[in-house]
Protein backbone atom coordinates (compact mmCIF):
# COMPACT_ATOMS: atom_id res chain seq x y z
CA UNK A 1 0.00 0.00 0.00
CA UNK A 2 1.43 3.42 -0.92
CA UNK A 3 1.62 5.91 1.91
CA UNK A 4 1.42 9.70 1.76
CA UNK A 5 4.53 11.49 3.13
CA UNK A 6 2.73 12.83 6.22
CA UNK A 7 1.49 9.40 7.23
CA UNK A 8 4.82 7.79 6.37
CA UNK A 9 6.62 10.27 8.61
CA UNK A 10 4.23 9.59 11.48
CA UNK A 11 4.63 5.84 11.09
CA UNK A 12 8.43 6.14 10.77
CA UNK A 13 8.77 7.84 14.13
CA UNK A 14 6.76 5.10 15.84
CA UNK A 15 8.33 2.10 14.11
CA UNK A 16 11.82 3.37 15.02
CA UNK A 17 11.16 2.38 18.64
CA UNK A 18 12.81 -0.93 19.50
CA UNK A 19 10.25 -3.74 19.88
CA UNK A 20 7.63 -2.21 17.59
CA UNK A 21 6.59 -4.79 14.99
CA UNK A 22 4.28 -2.58 13.03
CA UNK A 23 2.27 0.61 12.99
CA UNK A 24 -0.69 1.72 11.00
CA UNK A 25 -3.07 4.59 10.48
CA UNK A 26 -6.65 3.31 10.51
CA UNK A 27 -9.87 5.05 9.57
CA UNK A 28 -11.74 5.04 12.88
CA UNK A 29 -15.22 4.93 11.37
CA UNK A 30 -14.61 2.35 8.66
CA UNK A 31 -11.88 0.19 10.16
CA UNK A 32 -9.92 0.40 6.93
CA UNK A 33 -6.16 0.78 6.62
CA UNK A 34 -5.09 4.30 5.61
CA UNK A 35 -1.33 3.68 5.81
CA UNK A 36 0.77 0.91 7.27
CA UNK A 37 4.30 -0.20 8.03
CA UNK A 38 4.00 -3.70 9.44
CA UNK A 39 6.23 -6.74 9.55
CA UNK A 40 5.36 -9.81 7.54
CA UNK A 41 2.88 -12.05 9.30
CA UNK A 42 0.70 -9.24 10.64
CA UNK A 43 -2.68 -9.13 8.90
CA UNK A 44 -3.03 -5.39 8.51
CA UNK A 45 -6.63 -5.31 7.29
CA UNK A 46 -7.81 -7.65 10.06
CA UNK A 47 -5.96 -5.67 12.70
CA UNK A 48 -7.40 -2.40 11.39
CA UNK A 49 -10.98 -3.66 11.35
CA UNK A 50 -10.83 -5.20 14.82
CA UNK A 51 -8.90 -2.32 16.42
CA UNK A 52 -11.41 0.19 15.06
CA UNK A 53 -14.30 -1.93 16.34
CA UNK A 54 -12.69 -2.12 19.77
CA UNK A 55 -12.02 1.63 19.76
CA UNK A 56 -15.65 2.28 18.92
CA UNK A 57 -16.86 0.11 21.82
CA UNK A 58 -14.35 1.61 24.21
CA UNK A 59 -15.47 5.10 23.24
CA UNK A 60 -19.06 4.17 24.01
CA UNK A 61 -18.06 2.61 27.32
CA UNK A 62 -16.12 5.73 28.29
CA UNK A 63 -19.02 7.95 27.31
CA UNK A 64 -21.34 5.79 29.41
CA UNK A 65 -18.93 6.00 32.33
CA UNK A 66 -18.69 9.76 31.92
CA UNK A 67 -14.89 9.75 31.89
CA UNK A 68 -14.35 11.65 28.64
CA UNK A 69 -12.65 10.51 25.49
CA UNK A 70 -9.88 7.97 25.15
CA UNK A 71 -6.35 9.35 24.76
CA UNK A 72 -4.32 6.15 24.73
CA UNK A 73 -4.96 2.48 25.32
CA UNK A 74 -2.64 -0.45 25.77
CA UNK A 75 -3.57 -4.13 25.61
CA UNK A 76 -0.87 -6.29 27.11
CA UNK A 77 -0.89 -9.91 25.91
CA UNK A 78 1.35 -12.93 26.51
CA UNK A 79 3.30 -12.51 23.29
CA UNK A 80 2.92 -8.87 22.50
CA UNK A 81 1.01 -5.68 22.93
CA UNK A 82 -1.44 -3.50 21.08
CA UNK A 83 -1.20 0.24 21.63
CA UNK A 84 -3.63 2.75 20.17
CA UNK A 85 -3.95 6.52 20.11
CA UNK A 86 -7.06 8.10 18.56
CA UNK A 87 -6.08 11.21 16.59
CA UNK A 88 -8.16 14.34 16.34
CA UNK A 89 -9.03 13.77 12.68
CA UNK A 90 -10.90 10.56 13.45
CA UNK A 91 -8.10 8.20 12.51
CA UNK A 92 -6.44 5.78 14.90
CA UNK A 93 -2.72 5.21 15.25
CA UNK A 94 -2.29 1.51 15.98
CA UNK A 95 0.93 -0.20 17.03
CA UNK A 96 1.72 -3.89 17.40
CA UNK A 97 4.73 -4.44 19.60
CA UNK A 98 6.63 -7.11 21.46
CA UNK A 99 5.59 -7.72 25.06
CA UNK A 100 8.79 -6.18 26.43
CA UNK A 101 8.50 -2.93 24.45
CA UNK A 102 9.08 0.36 26.25
CA UNK A 103 5.41 1.36 26.50
CA UNK A 104 6.18 4.84 27.79
CA UNK A 105 8.35 5.62 24.79
CA UNK A 106 5.85 4.20 22.30
CA UNK A 107 3.08 6.22 23.94
CA UNK A 108 5.12 9.40 23.68
CA UNK A 109 5.92 8.80 20.01
CA UNK A 110 2.31 7.87 19.26
CA UNK A 111 0.99 11.07 20.82
CA UNK A 112 3.53 13.18 18.92
CA UNK A 113 2.74 11.36 15.69
CA UNK A 114 -1.00 11.83 16.24
CA UNK A 115 -0.50 15.58 16.72
CA UNK A 116 1.47 15.78 13.50
CA UNK A 117 -1.11 13.97 11.36
CA UNK A 118 -2.86 16.10 8.74
CA UNK B 1 -30.87 -13.40 14.72
CA UNK B 2 -32.43 -16.34 12.85
CA UNK B 3 -31.04 -17.53 9.57
CA UNK B 4 -33.63 -18.89 7.17
CA UNK B 5 -32.27 -20.94 4.30
CA UNK B 6 -33.51 -22.73 1.24
CA UNK B 7 -30.25 -24.69 1.22
CA UNK B 8 -29.12 -25.95 4.62
CA UNK B 9 -25.36 -25.84 3.95
CA UNK B 10 -25.48 -22.04 4.03
CA UNK B 11 -26.79 -21.82 7.62
CA UNK B 12 -23.65 -22.38 9.70
CA UNK B 13 -21.37 -20.01 7.73
CA UNK B 14 -24.07 -17.33 7.61
CA UNK B 15 -24.84 -17.63 11.33
CA UNK B 16 -21.18 -17.12 12.16
CA UNK B 17 -20.91 -14.21 9.75
CA UNK B 18 -23.96 -12.36 11.08
CA UNK B 19 -22.66 -12.74 14.61
CA UNK B 20 -19.05 -11.75 13.91
CA UNK B 21 -19.58 -8.95 11.42
CA UNK B 22 -22.54 -7.50 13.31
CA UNK B 23 -24.62 -7.52 10.14
CA UNK B 24 -28.22 -6.37 10.36
CA UNK B 25 -29.47 -7.98 7.16
CA UNK B 26 -27.85 -10.57 4.94
CA UNK B 27 -29.13 -12.03 1.71
CA UNK B 28 -27.37 -14.83 -0.14
CA UNK B 29 -28.55 -15.35 -3.69
CA UNK B 30 -27.58 -16.45 -7.16
CA UNK B 31 -26.62 -13.77 -9.71
CA UNK B 32 -30.12 -14.22 -11.14
CA UNK B 33 -31.67 -13.18 -7.82
CA UNK B 34 -32.75 -16.62 -6.59
CA UNK B 35 -32.45 -16.45 -2.80
CA UNK B 36 -30.59 -19.24 -0.96
CA UNK B 37 -30.66 -17.78 2.56
CA UNK B 38 -31.55 -14.66 4.47
CA UNK B 39 -31.04 -13.18 7.89
CA UNK B 40 -32.89 -10.28 9.45
CA UNK B 41 -35.66 -9.74 6.90
CA UNK B 42 -39.15 -9.73 8.34
CA UNK B 43 -41.23 -9.67 5.18
CA UNK B 44 -41.13 -11.70 1.98
CA UNK B 45 -41.67 -8.61 -0.13
CA UNK B 46 -38.49 -7.06 1.28
CA UNK B 47 -36.49 -10.15 0.41
CA UNK B 48 -37.83 -10.18 -3.13
CA UNK B 49 -37.11 -6.47 -3.61
CA UNK B 50 -33.63 -6.67 -2.15
CA UNK B 51 -32.77 -9.76 -4.20
CA UNK B 52 -34.01 -8.15 -7.40
CA UNK B 53 -32.17 -4.89 -6.74
CA UNK B 54 -28.98 -6.59 -5.55
CA UNK B 55 -28.76 -8.88 -8.55
CA UNK B 56 -29.57 -5.94 -10.86
CA UNK B 57 -26.71 -3.90 -9.35
CA UNK B 58 -24.32 -6.84 -9.78
CA UNK B 59 -25.43 -7.26 -13.40
CA UNK B 60 -24.99 -3.52 -14.05
CA UNK B 61 -21.54 -3.29 -12.49
CA UNK B 62 -20.39 -6.48 -14.20
CA UNK B 63 -21.47 -5.06 -17.56
CA UNK B 64 -19.84 -1.73 -16.74
CA UNK B 65 -16.59 -3.53 -15.97
CA UNK B 66 -16.91 -5.48 -19.21
CA UNK B 67 -17.38 -2.26 -21.18
CA UNK B 68 -14.24 -0.91 -19.54
CA UNK B 69 -12.37 -4.08 -20.44
CA UNK B 70 -11.87 -4.92 -16.77
CA UNK B 71 -12.64 -8.02 -14.73
CA UNK B 72 -15.87 -7.74 -12.71
CA UNK B 73 -15.72 -5.50 -9.63
CA UNK B 74 -14.98 -7.48 -6.50
CA UNK B 75 -17.35 -5.63 -4.21
CA UNK B 76 -19.48 -2.55 -3.92
CA UNK B 77 -19.97 -0.54 -0.75
CA UNK B 78 -22.49 2.21 -0.24
CA UNK B 79 -22.39 4.14 3.01
CA UNK B 80 -25.22 6.27 4.27
CA UNK B 81 -25.70 8.26 7.47
CA UNK B 82 -26.65 5.30 9.64
CA UNK B 83 -26.31 2.19 7.47
CA UNK B 84 -23.88 0.70 5.03
CA UNK B 85 -24.65 -1.68 2.19
CA UNK B 86 -22.05 -4.16 1.00
CA UNK B 87 -22.58 -6.23 -2.13
CA UNK B 88 -20.10 -8.80 -3.35
CA UNK B 89 -19.87 -11.92 -5.44
CA UNK B 90 -18.30 -15.18 -4.31
CA UNK B 91 -17.60 -18.53 -5.90
CA UNK B 92 -18.86 -21.79 -4.39
CA UNK B 93 -19.28 -25.38 -5.53
CA UNK B 94 -22.88 -24.38 -6.16
CA UNK B 95 -21.71 -21.79 -8.69
CA UNK B 96 -21.27 -18.02 -8.36
CA UNK B 97 -23.33 -16.41 -5.61
CA UNK B 98 -24.00 -12.86 -4.50
CA UNK B 99 -24.13 -11.63 -0.91
CA UNK B 100 -25.93 -8.47 0.10
CA UNK B 101 -25.09 -7.21 3.59
CA UNK B 102 -26.65 -4.27 5.42
CA UNK B 103 -24.93 -3.08 8.58
CA UNK B 104 -25.55 -0.37 11.15
CA UNK B 105 -22.65 2.06 11.41
CA UNK B 106 -23.15 2.15 15.19
CA UNK B 107 -22.64 -1.58 15.46
CA UNK B 108 -20.26 -2.56 12.68
CA UNK B 109 -17.98 -1.08 10.04
CA UNK B 110 -16.94 -1.68 6.46
CA UNK B 111 -13.65 -3.09 7.74
CA UNK B 112 -15.41 -5.74 9.85
CA UNK B 113 -17.92 -6.58 7.13
CA UNK B 114 -15.11 -7.05 4.59
CA UNK B 115 -12.85 -8.93 6.98
CA UNK B 116 -15.43 -11.54 7.91
CA UNK B 117 -16.76 -11.69 4.37
CA UNK B 118 -13.48 -13.31 3.30
CA UNK B 119 -14.07 -15.93 5.98
CA UNK B 120 -17.70 -16.37 4.93
CA UNK B 121 -16.70 -16.90 1.29
CA UNK B 122 -14.18 -19.56 2.32
CA UNK B 123 -16.64 -21.37 4.60
CA UNK B 124 -19.39 -21.33 1.99
CA UNK B 125 -16.96 -22.68 -0.59
CA UNK B 126 -16.01 -25.52 1.75
CA UNK B 127 -19.59 -26.28 2.78
CA UNK B 128 -21.19 -26.10 -0.66
CA UNK B 129 -22.20 -29.23 -2.54
CA UNK B 130 -19.81 -29.92 -5.38
CA UNK B 131 -22.46 -30.87 -7.92
CA UNK B 132 -22.15 -27.75 -10.03
CA UNK B 133 -24.36 -24.79 -10.72
CA UNK B 134 -28.07 -24.84 -9.80
CA UNK B 135 -30.57 -25.86 -12.40
CA UNK B 136 -32.04 -23.10 -14.49
CA UNK B 137 -35.39 -21.79 -13.31
CA UNK B 138 -37.92 -22.26 -16.05
CA UNK B 139 -40.76 -19.81 -16.47
CA UNK B 140 -43.29 -22.60 -15.97
CA UNK B 141 -41.78 -23.50 -12.60
CA UNK B 142 -40.93 -19.99 -11.48
CA UNK B 143 -43.97 -19.25 -9.35
CA UNK B 144 -43.88 -22.63 -7.63
CA UNK B 145 -40.13 -22.37 -6.96
CA UNK B 146 -40.52 -18.82 -5.67
CA UNK B 147 -43.34 -19.89 -3.37
CA UNK B 148 -41.30 -22.82 -2.04
CA UNK B 149 -38.29 -20.57 -1.43
CA UNK B 150 -40.31 -17.95 0.41
CA UNK B 151 -41.92 -20.66 2.52
CA UNK B 152 -38.48 -21.91 3.51
CA UNK B 153 -37.15 -18.40 4.11
CA UNK B 154 -40.05 -17.35 6.31
CA UNK B 155 -40.86 -20.67 7.93
CA UNK B 156 -44.39 -20.99 6.62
Amino acid sequence: MSTTPAFAKALDRVTRVRGVRGAMVVSGDDGLVVAEQVMEGIRGSALAALAASLAHRLRRAMEAAGVGTSVFWHLHCDNGALLVVPAATGVLLVVVAEAEVNVGLVRLELLKAAEALP
Amino acid sequence: MTIRAVEAWTVAPLTAYVHEAGARLVLLMTPAGQVLAQSGFARAVDVMSAAALGSAIMASTTELARQLGQPPFAALNHQGDRHGIFLSGLITGRGPLVALVVYDLDVSSLGLVQLFFEQLAGELRDASPKDGAPKQVLAADFERDLGNSLNALFGR
